[in-house]
């Protein structure tokens, strides 16, 4: 790539997040003068926080478009070569190879997924905003690192299970149904505080970093295992992306109010 | 203020660079120890992780300079104007408005199109495929801006966000029983896609800020959960979508 080529990127992308923002501005800013009709405190401030965030975004996605989608797709396809898997060179016996597979013949796949799926959630913009925030508004109890953490964890979890579920093809809707009883059960006996943020913990893993890595991964996984169809069994990572953090998040507040009532029984003792 | 500035992004720099750090170590990891494979375009590639370092802390920065306070400061000003009816309005104009413009669903609608002309479910003509994506996003903007009025309804009448979705994940269940099977997959991805980068930050900033606000109600439970339903609805919608146009 030129440099040329690379100020044109550059250039494209700032104005294609610039249209993406524009109607969210165009929304807020009206609302603010024709209905609310107050001048906004901290105008100029607000101004160049836009700005940043911007410029922010725009980096972002021209740094993921140059260095981390070519190499995850790239490993993506690396790992669920068949004669990778196989273990084989000879292209001869490789189809015949590929088709003894069994389930636990794909562990460098699960591996990669679970340590990608964790790696990406814990750099994705929208999850450090929303810990942030429920920081702030838990007065601490909450932490960043916490809530981080263990929707990354769930993230992994989720991911590493929906590969093996391409890999030995079973229909995507009992994991989800399935997922969603343990989701209500959990519900049931979970930290109250907890259960609108780890409902929401599920949406915002979903986003700028995680999905086009993970769906590299579903879709070269889905091209190369024998009787997989790309289009049926490629979708779904997302969906268990989603749902395995919301399990996560609330074990989380389970386990943290289990341990600190434990600590306080013993204190009392 | 340029100092300030200065070193309150050395500061989200460092943060970012412990972000991505899991990320280099799994790739580098994976790359050079088990598929041992040189790395391909190796300046292409710090180049890029050096604007993904930057863009992170500068969208940092941002954040907590321009989106969180705009999207509280607002809150309190509708709660303080008190007018429910505008107030659902912005959050369905917010919902609707920002999915409308989302790249990755006109995406998603797009190829969605093309996967249902390919199976004959609808005319395979250019302006049919069209109709059908333009129909798409139409049901999941319009989902979204519902989710987010709804939601914000919520928090303004302190109903419990559990009896939302576990309702919803009920009606998920039962639609996909009906719908057609070419429209699940899509569907069930669809609620996943329409949680920006800007979006969310935004609407989280909207919901605390107006639980805050609001006598009686806690921002740790009625403030978060917008997010939630605006990733369950367009399920829900898409679905119905699919029920009545295939």
């Amino acid at each position: 790539m030129t440099f040329i080529d690379m100020l044109n990127q550059i250039g494209s992308t700032i104005a294609a997040t610039f249209h993406d923002v524009l109607p969210i501005a165009a929304i807020l800013f009206g609302f603010q003068f024709a209905v609310i009709r107050k001048p906004l405190p901290n105008l100029g401030k607000v101004l160049m926080g836009f700005l940043w965030v911007l410029l922010g975004l725009s980096l972002f996605l021209i740094g993921l478009e140059w260095a981390l989608f070519p190499l995850g797709r790239l490993m993506a396809q690396q790992l669920t070569d068949p004669a990778f898997i196989a273990g084989v060179n000879n292209v001869e016996i490789v189809t015949e190879t590929v088709r003894e597979l069994v389930w636990t013949d794909y562990y460098w796949v699960y591996l990669f997924a679970f340590l990608i799926g964790f790696a990406t959630t814990i750099a994705e913009p929208s999850l450090i905003a929303v810990a942030i925030k429920a920081n702030e508004v838990s007065g601490g109890a909450i932490g960043v690192w916490g809530l981080r953490l263990s929707v990354a964890l769930g993230v992994a979890i989720g991911i590493s299970l929906g590969c093996y579920r391409i890999v030995v093809g079973d229909p995507i809707h009992w994991y989800i149904m399935a997922g969603y009883v343990v989701v209500v059960l959990q519900t049931l006996v979970a930290p109250k505080l907890i259960i609108p943020l780890a409902y929401d913990s599920g949406g915002v893993t979903t986003s700028t970093v995680t999905v086009p890595l993970v769906a590299a991964l579903g879709l070269g996984l889905a091209e190369t295992v024998p009787g997989r169809n790309p289009i049926i069994d490629g979708f779904g990572l997302i969906a268990f992306a989603s749902l395995f953090p919301i399990m996560s998040v609330m074990a989380y507040a389970q386990i943290s109010q289990w341990i600190s009532t434990r600590d306080k029984n013993v204190a009392t003792d | 203020m340029l100092v300030n500035t200065f070193k309150t992004l050395v500061k989200f720099m460092l943060g970012s660079i412990r972000d991505l750090a899991p990320i280099i170590i799994v790739i580098l990891f994976f790359q050079l120890v088990v598929i041992q494979q040189p790395l391909p375009n190796v300046s292409q590639l710090l180049i890029g992780v050096l604007f993904v370092l930057l863009g992170l802390t500068f969208f940092i920065h941002g954040l907590e300079q321009g989106l969180f306070p705009i999207g509280e400061s607002m809150a309190h000003a509708f709660a303080r104007k008190g007018s429910v009816g505008w107030l659902l309005t912005f959050a369905f104009c917010l919902g609707f408005g920002t999915t409308v413009a989302e790249p990755a669903l006109i995406a998603v609608a797009a190829e969605a199109a093309r996967v249902a002309a390919s199976g004959d479910l609808i005319g395979t003509t250019q302006i049919a495929m069209d109709d059908y994506a333009q129909g798409l996003r139409m049901s999941v903007a319009l989902s979204v801006g519902i989710a987010i009025a709804l939601g914000v309804l919520r928090i303004i009448k302190g109903w419990p966000l559990q009896w939302f979705i576990i309702g919803g994940y009920v009606l998920v269940v039962i639609m996909t029983m009906f719908a057609p099977p070419e429209i699940i997959g899509i569907a069930y991805d669809s609620g996943g896609v329409t949680t920006s980068t800007i979006t969310v930050p935004l609407v989280t900033a909207l919901g605390v800020g107006l639980a805050s606000s609001i006598k009686g109600r806690n921002p740790m439970i009625d403030g978060f959960g917008l997010i939630a339903l605006a990733s369950l609805n367009p399920m829900i919608f898409v679905m119905a979508y699919g029920m009545v146009m295939l």
